[in-house]
């Protein structure tokens, strides 16, 4: 099983580099040349325009499934409320069935939760499969890994999304398996194909230094953890939908494991997810001083406080004020970018935010490509004068 | 207790970059690392070892030199280390590499328990340790930042949520997959890394014929899903730079917001 290239045909117009998603071709002498790293996918192979790739690798055959039909959602709940996420991938999850022609559903597992299928129509849901049993009361692995298992079987759905939360990234997988299908994690893109009617799933890996679309041709349905944050919700205002109950039969011993204790901390009033305006600050803030007029700036907005990495490393803020790759996704109304350079790794959790203000000494801080305006200057200037205006325009 | 830890040798991945021009990863001269949250499951694991008995056994799949981190899982205090190497698992996705890690610890004998880290920081899925305890028929859990107690027919742990945490008793087997907060991973040993280069506490590498798997179910071939493209994140918006000094920039600022309504 190889691919290899035909070196007089090659003309060394790198179309197969390009094309190839693991960086196993380059070009040695003007012409390409296939690296040990090459896994013979074949991208490479309908990239060239010479027909100078050859491969003994025979296409695989794609089943048909033109019996899968839906986009599901799985609505997960804890002790009675939703999790915003759901909300969140019922947005998505219209688009999506708008563009194939097909039915939005949602999965609602729990005991004693059927009044939740109220919301979940509101959000977009034409259909609920509810399945209630006293053990599936708390989440467990296992217990709602079998009550999917048969719910796909049963009805067939085409797509099945979940959030990229503790829950999700605990069941998504187990499901994907028991099912037989592929899973593609914490997507924070995901559209459909026109030509081929496919989902595309993309996601970023390698720390976000890089955007990866997956497809999920061989196996139905096509699932995917959705990263919180990153979707938007929408509500359908006077959507009327069914309510498909599922019975289940579950046994202690077959879930194997059993929550004992839940416990909850308290939340010191930091909700990110829900801010319209948040300010961040960024290495540039320079002094534990200077996050108090950050502080003051944000009080100016009623808005929240938030930091990159640095800041929380630093102890200037708890980690759940932490915006980005490793922290949290944001999608404010207002995002406040305060000496902060724009690695990467912060960009990825704060692009989603409507408007982008960024304030840094430094003109060429790549921050100041993603903003919508800039200011270029010292901070310790900036933000008490923005401060200053924006609690004035509020008093009038 | 034998606990199988399944380990994954992984760039360092805040050298990552892509190249502007071809759009591929430049992957020379980064440094292959243990997957930090690997390394607590082998802390883990040879913590319990410790205190009840037993043998760890580091599980890897990878290219040849993944071997290095096996030997360092060995320098850790595992006993035993296998590598699952052969070309056909290459491009594996992650229902290919849980099946492949599947059918290998179907030949380790008996073990009570699984750990693994949370997730790969190349890869961020997060799905190898959930799909093997499936494969496995095993119960699982998450997340875990403290054992508790293990019995014979039990293991106690605590489980991190997005607002707090639980505790949960599995039932044997079960797999773990942990988090940083759990431990802090202990330093190679340097007599047990020798071991781990001589006979005493040889690496055995296992290809696809050793654990009896055709080479179309796994690698590329096995994988159900597959990536179509790579790029670099587009970020970029129509910036505007506000001119002046700091109090006609602001001023310039608060007229934007008005304008759009957000003051």
């Amino acid at each position: 099983m190889t691919v290899w290239i035909e070196t007089e045909l090659c003309n060394g117009c790198k179309r197969c580099i390009k094309a190839c998603p693991y960086g196993a071709v380059e070009l040695k002498d003007g012409k390409a040349h296939i690296l040990e790293n090459c896994t013979s996918c074949g991208a490479c192979v309908e990239a060239c325009k010479q027909k100078a790739i050859q491969t003994d690798v025979e296409p695989r055959a794609i089943p048909d499934f033109s019996d899968r039909k839906g986009v599901w959602v799985f609505a997960e709940q804890r002790n009675g409320t939703l999790n915003r996420v759901s909300h969140e991938l019922l947005g998505k999850a219209q688009a999506l069935a708008a563009d194939l022609g097909q039915e939005v559903s949602a999965v609602l597992l729990g005991y004693q939760v059927s009044g939740l299928a109220r919301t979940l129509f509101d959000y977009g849901a034409d259909n609920v499969y509810l399945a209630q049993h006293r053990a599936l009361k708390d989440y467990r692995t296992i217990a709602y890994a079998k009550v999917f298992e048969g719910l796909v079987t049963e009805f067939k759905p085409n797509i099945l999304l979940m959030g990229a939360t503790h829950t999700g990234r605990d069941l998504g997988p187990r499901v994907s398996r028991r099912v037989g299908v592929g899973l593609t994690a914490d997507c924070t893109e995901l559209t459909i194909d026109p030509e081929e009617g496919i989902l595309l799933q993309t996601r970023p890996a390698f720390g976000g230094n890089v955007m990866a679309t997956i497809a999920n041709r061989y196996s139905r349905p096509q699932m995917a953890t959705v990263r919180p944050g990153v979707m938007e919700a929408l509500k359908k205002k006077g959507n009327k939908g069914t309510v498909i109950k599922y019975k289940v039969s579950l046994t202690e011993k077959e879930i194997g494991t059993k929550v004992l204790e839940q416990f909850k901390e308290k939340k010191k009033g930091v909700s990110l997810s829900s801010a319209k305006v948040i300010v961040a600050g960024g290495r540039g803030v320079g002094t534990e001083e200077g996050m108090k007029s950050l502080f003051s700036l944000a009080k100016a907005f009623g808005g929240e406080v938030a930091g990159t990495r640095i800041i929380v490393e630093e102890g200037w803020l708890p980690v759940e004020r932490q915006v980005g790759q490793t922290g949290q996704t944001v999608r404010p109304e207002i995002y406040i970018a305060c000496g902060i350079s724009g690695a990467i790794q912060h960009r990825a959790g704060m692009m989603g935010s409507r408007y982008i203000i960024a304030i840094n000494k430094d003109a060429g801080a790549p921050i100041f490509q993603v903003a919508d305006w800039g200011i270029v200057g010292d901070l310790n200037q900036v933000v008490p004068e923005l401060t200053k205006a924006i609690s004035e325009s509020k008093r009038k | 207790m034998n606990i199988i830890v399944l380990v994954k040798q992984v760039p360092d991945t805040t050298e990552v970059k892509l190249d502007p021009k071809t759009g591929n990863l430049i992957r020379e001269g980064i440094e292959s690392i243990i997957n930090p949250d690997d390394r607590h499951a082998l802390e883990a694991a040879i913590n319990l070892k410790e205190v009840a008995g037993g043998k760890v056994t580091a599980l890897s799949m990878g290219p040849p030199q993944a071997i290095d981190a096996i030997s360092e899982a060995i320098g850790m205090g595992a006993d035993r280390g296998i590598l699952l190497s052969d070309r056909a698992f290459a491009g594996a996705d992650t229902w290919a590499t849980s099946f492949t890690l599947g059918k290998a610890i179907e030949k380790i004998e008996k073990y009570d328990l699984i750990f693994c880290g949370r997730q790969a920081i190349d890869g961020d899925t997060a799905q190898i340790g959930p799909q093997v305890a499936d494969y496995l028929h095993m119960s699982q859990v998450s997340y875990v930042y403290e054992i508790e107690k293990v019995n014979r027919k039990s293991i106690f742990v605590k489980r991190r949520l997005e607002d707090g945490f639980e505790k949960v008793r599995a039932t044997m087997p079960a797999l773990l997959t942990v988090i940083e907060e759990l431990n802090i991973p202990r330093y190679s040993h340097v007599g047990r890394l020798i071991d781990a280069c001589k006979e005493k506490t040889p690496i055995e590498v296992w290809n696809a014929a050793d654990i009896g798997v055709q080479t179309s179910e796994v690698g590329l071939e096995g994988s159900l899903t597959h990536v179509i493209k790579t790029f670099a994140p587009k970020f970029q918006r129509e910036g505007e730079m506000l001119e002046g000094d700091t109090k006609e920039s602001v001023r310039t600022l608060v007229g934007k917001l008005k304008e759009n309504r957000l003051v």
